[in-house]
C-alpha cells in the first residue's frame, strides 16, 4: 500500500492501476518464493512414511510464482500496459480511505495498550467529531454508550472476556 | 419416502420455543447485517460464531443459517431503495429495482424481490431435501483420492467459471492454500511457514480473513466512494403486496429459468453473485420486454433475486453432503460445524440426523418467517440506513475487532484482520477474487490431507487420481475447467478462422 499523505487534489491519480498491478504481482511472486523456499527447507520430497511436510506447500508456492509472473508480464507488456490512464485510486479518494485506515490502525494499537472498551469509546467519538462533524457532547455520549453496551453484552451477559490492554485502565471494575 | 419422514422429524426438532426464538432473532439480525455496508452474510456470521460456542449445535446452526437468509433478503432492501447493493449478489437487483423506486413503485419492487427470493430459496430447499441425502449416501464410498478429486473440481471451477484473469484467480486461491498451510502440519506435527514465530503456530484462521476481507475491506471501499445515502421511502401495505402477487405468476418462465441457474451455480461454487448477473442477463435476452430492462421492469427484479436466493441456499447442499462449501458464507457455517465438534462430510447424514434434518427443516420455516418479517418491517430496516455513515463505520469496525478477537482470544488476530482488510481493498480494486481464497483457506488442510493420503496409498504414483472411472472422470472434468479459459480461447480462434 502507498501510505504517503498527499496534498489536496481530487481527480488526480495517486497510483495508476498498472503500477498497482505490478506491485501486487511482485508481492505475490516474493510470497510464492518464500513459501516454496521454506517448504523445500522443510523437505518437499518423499520420506519413508509418505510425502514430507513441505511437499504440498512447495507446489503451492510454485503455482503462486508462475501465476504472478504471468500477471506481471501482462501488466508490463499487455494491451493496457502502455496507457497510464487507468487510475487505481485518486488522491482525494486515497485521502478518504486513509482517513479510515490510519485511525483504525491506531485503534487496534489502542486495544493492545488500553483495552478494547476504552479504545472503542475514544475511537467512535473521535471518528464522529473528525469525519462526521458532530458535536463533542453527542460523540462522546455515543462512544460511551456503545462501549458500555458492549461491556454489558460480552463481559456480563455472554461471559466472553475481551482484551483489557496492557495497562488495563478498567482493572478497578474487577473483570 | 424416507426423506419426508426425516424431514418431519426435523420439524419436530426445530419446533421448540427456544429454536423458534433463535430463528426470529437470526432473521432480524440477518436483515440488519444485510442492510448495513461492511457487514454481510459471511462476516456477520463469522463475528457471531464465537457467541454460539456454548449453544447446542442444532440451535446454533438454526440461528446462523437464519442470519444468512435474513442477509439474503436484506440485500434487496438497500438495492431497491438506495441504489446501493448491501450485498454483492444484489447488484443486479439495482438495475431495475431502483428505477422502480424512483417511479414510486418501491413497494411493488420490494414485494417482487422478496417473493421471488422466497420462491428461489424454496425450490433450492426442496432440492436439498431430496438430493443431499442421495449425494451423501453416494459419497460414503469415497476414499481420499475421490475426496481430493472433488476438492480439485471445486477449485478448478473457480478458474473455469470466473470472469476475470484466470491467473489472478489462481494466485488468490493459492494464497489461501499457503495461508492454510501455516502452522502445525496436521499429519506429521511439524511446524511450517511460521519462521520461528510461535504466535503463528495457530495458523491463520479463515474467520479472521473473512472478517477482514469482507468487513474492513468493504468499509474502506465505501469510504473511498464517499457514500451519501439518499434513499426513496417505501410503503408496503397489503394492497400493494396482493396486487404485486397477482402480477408475478406471468413471469413463471423467468422464475423457473432463474431457479435452475441459481441451483446450478450454488452447487458448483459459482455462488449467488454470478448467478444473479447471469439470470438477469438471460432474462433480458429471452424476455419479450427485454429492451425495456433497466427502466423499472418487475421481471428484472424477479430474475436476479430468484437466482441469488436459489444459489445462496443450494450452496449448502455440497456443504452438508460432502463437507465442501459452495460459497464463503457456507464456508463459515462449515467452520461452525468443526467448532461445535461435528465432522462435516457424508457421515453427517448418518451420525447427526437431528442436526442435518433440523437444519433442513429450519430452512423451510426460516424462509417463510423471513418473508413475513421483511414484508412487514421494511420501513424499520430502511431507517437503519439513514443513520449516517460516520456513526455506522466506526461501530462496524469495533464489532469486527471484537469478532476477530473472540475467535481465538488473540490480540494478534485483530492486527491480521486489519491486514486482511487492506488486502481485501486492493484485491477488490484489482479484480482478484476473494471467494476462492477464502474457500482454499477453509479447505486447504483437508485437501492436502486427502492428497497426501491418496498418494501415500499409491506410493507416490499420481495416477491414483485416474485409477477408477469415478475419480478419473471428476479429475478430467476438473482439468477441463482448469484449462477452460485456454480451451474457449482456442474455440473462438477456430471459429474466427472459418
Amino acid at each position: 500500500m502507498e501510505e504517503k499523505q498527499d496534498p489536496p487534489g481530487a481527480g488526480r491519480p495517486a497510483v495508476t492501476t498498472r503500477t498497482m498491478e505490478i506491485v501486487v504481482a511482485l508481492l505475490f511472486l516474493s510470497l510464492g518464493g518464500v513459501v516454496a523456499f521454506d517448504s523445500y527447507r522443510l523437505g518437499a520430497r518423499w520420506a519413508e512414511e509418505g510425502p514430507q511436510s513441505g511437499y504440498f506447500p512447495f507446489y503451492i508456492g510454485l503455482i503462486i510464482c508462475v501465476s504472478s509472473i504471468v500477471t506481471l508480464l501482462q501488466a508490463l507488456f499487455g494491451k493496457a500496459a502502455g496507457s497510464n490512464k487507468n487510475i487505481f485510486v485518486e488522491r482525494g479518494q486515497l485521502r478518504q480511505m486513509l482517513s479510515v485506515l490510519v485511525p483504525a490502525a491506531f485503534y487496534v494499537l489502542g486495544i493492545q495498550l488500553i483495552g478494547i472498551y476504552v479504545a472503542s469509546a475514544v475511537y467512535i467519538a473521535v471518528f464522529m467529531v473528525w469525519l462526521g462533524r458532530y458535536s463533542r457532547f453527542k460523540s462522546v455520549a455515543l462512544g460511551l454508550a456503545a462501549s458500555v453496551s458492549f461491556f454489558v453484552m460480552f463481559e456480563i451477559w455472554f461471559k466472553v472476556p475481551l482484551p483489557k490492554g496492557m495497562f488495563n485502565p478498567l482493572g478497578f471494575l474487577g473483570y | 419416502m424416507e426423506e419426508i419422514n426425516a424431514l418431519f422429524h426435523g420439524f419436530s426438532v426445530v419446533l421448540t420455543p427456544f429454536n423458534l426464538l433463535l430463528m426470529m432473532i437470526g432473521i432480524v439480525l440477518g436483515v440488519i447485517i444485510g442492510v448495513l455496508p461492511g457487514l454481510g452474510g459471511a462476516n456477520g456470521i463469522a463475528i457471531l460464531l464465537p457467541l454460539t460456542f456454548t449453544m447446542p449445535p442444532t440451535s446454533a446452526i438454526i440461528m446462523l443459517s437464519c442470519i444468512y437468509w435474513g442477509a439474503l433478503f436484506g440485500g434487496a432492501i438497500t438495492s431497491v431503495l438506495f441504489n446501493i447493493p448491501g450485498e454483492p449478489w444484489s447488484v443486479a437487483t439495482t438495475f431495475d429495482g431502483y428505477p422502480m423506486a424512483q417511479q414510486g413503485r418501491a413497494g411493488e419492487a420490494l414485494t417482487g424481490a422478496f417473493t421471488s427470493s422466497f420462491v428461489g430459496a424454496l425450490v433450492a430447499v426442496v432440492m436439498i431435501t431430496f438430493l443431499a441425502p442421495l449425494v451423501a449416501r453416494f459419497a460414503l464410498q469415497f476414499g481420499p483420492p475421490e475426496f481430493f478429486s472433488v476438492y480439485f473440481l471445486t477449485f478448478c471451477s473457480f478458474v473455469g467459471m470466473g470472469k476475470g484473469s484466470p491467473f489472478k484467480t489462481l494466485a488468490a486461491m493459492m494464497l489461501g492454500f499457503a495461508l492454510a498451510a501455516v502452522g502445525m502440519d496436521t499429519m506429521t506435527g511439524r511446524l511450517r511457514l511460521n519462521f520461528g514465530w510461535t504466535e503463528l503456530m495457530r495458523g491463520f484462521d479463515f474467520l479472521i480473513a473473512v472478517i477482514g476481507l469482507f468487513g474492513i475491506g468493504e468499509i474502506l471501499l465505501s469510504m473511498e466512494e464517499g457514500l451519501s445515502f439518499s434513499g426513496k421511502s417505501a410503503k408496503i401495505n397489503m394492497k400493494v403486496v396482493i396486487e404485486t402477487w397477482k402480477k408475478l405468476p406471468q413471469y413463471w418462465l423467468t422464475s423457473v429459468r432463474s431457479c435452475l441457474i441459481g441451483c446450478w451455480m450454488g452447487i458448483t461454487p459459482g455462488g449467488a453473485t454470478p448467478a444473479s448477473f447471469m439470470s438477469y442477463g438471460v432474462a433480458k435476452r429471452m424476455s419479450k420486454d427485454g429492451e425495456k430492462f433497466g427502466t423499472g421492469q418487475l421481471e428484472g427484479v424477479v430474475a436476479p433475486e430468484t437466482a441469488a436466493h436459489a444459489a445462496g441456499t443450494s450452496a449448502l447442499l455440497p456443504m452438508l453432503s460432502l463437507g465442501i462449501p459452495g460459497s464463503p458464507t457456507a464456508a463459515v457455517l462449515l467452520g461452525g460445524l468443526l467448532i461445535w465438534g461435528l465432522q462435516p462430510g457424508p457421515l453427517l447424514f448418518v451420525e447427526q440426523k437431528d442436526f442435518v434434518w433440523g437444519l433442513i427443516a429450519s430452512m423451510y420455516l426460516g424462509n417463510i418467517a423471513g418473508l413475513i418479517i421483511v414484508l412487514t418491517c421494511v420501513p424499520l430496516f430502511a431507517a437503519i440506513l439513514r443513520v449516517p455513515f460516520s456513526i455506522i463505520a466506526p461501530i462496524i469496525i469495533v464489532i469486527c475487532a471484537i469478532g476477530a478477537y473472540t475467535v481465538h482470544n488473540a490480540m494478534l488476530d485483530i492486527w491480521f484482520m486489519l491486514l486482511f482488510g487492506v488486502i481485501g481493498y486492493v484485491f477488490k480494486k484489482l479484480d482478484y477474487p476473494m471467494a476462492p481464497m477464502v474457500l482454499a483457506l477453509v479447505l486447504g488442510d483437508r485437501a492436502e490431507e486427502n492428497f497426501r493420503n491418496a498418494i501415500k496409498g499409491s506410493e507416490g504414483d499420481l495416477m491414483v487420481f485416474f485409477s477408477n472411472g469415478l475419480v478419473g472422470s471428476i479429475m478430467a472434468l476438473g482439468l477441463v475447467l482448469l484449462f477452460w479459459p485456454l480451451i474457449s480461447g482456442m474455440i473462438a480462434r477456430l471459429r474466427g478462422a472459418h
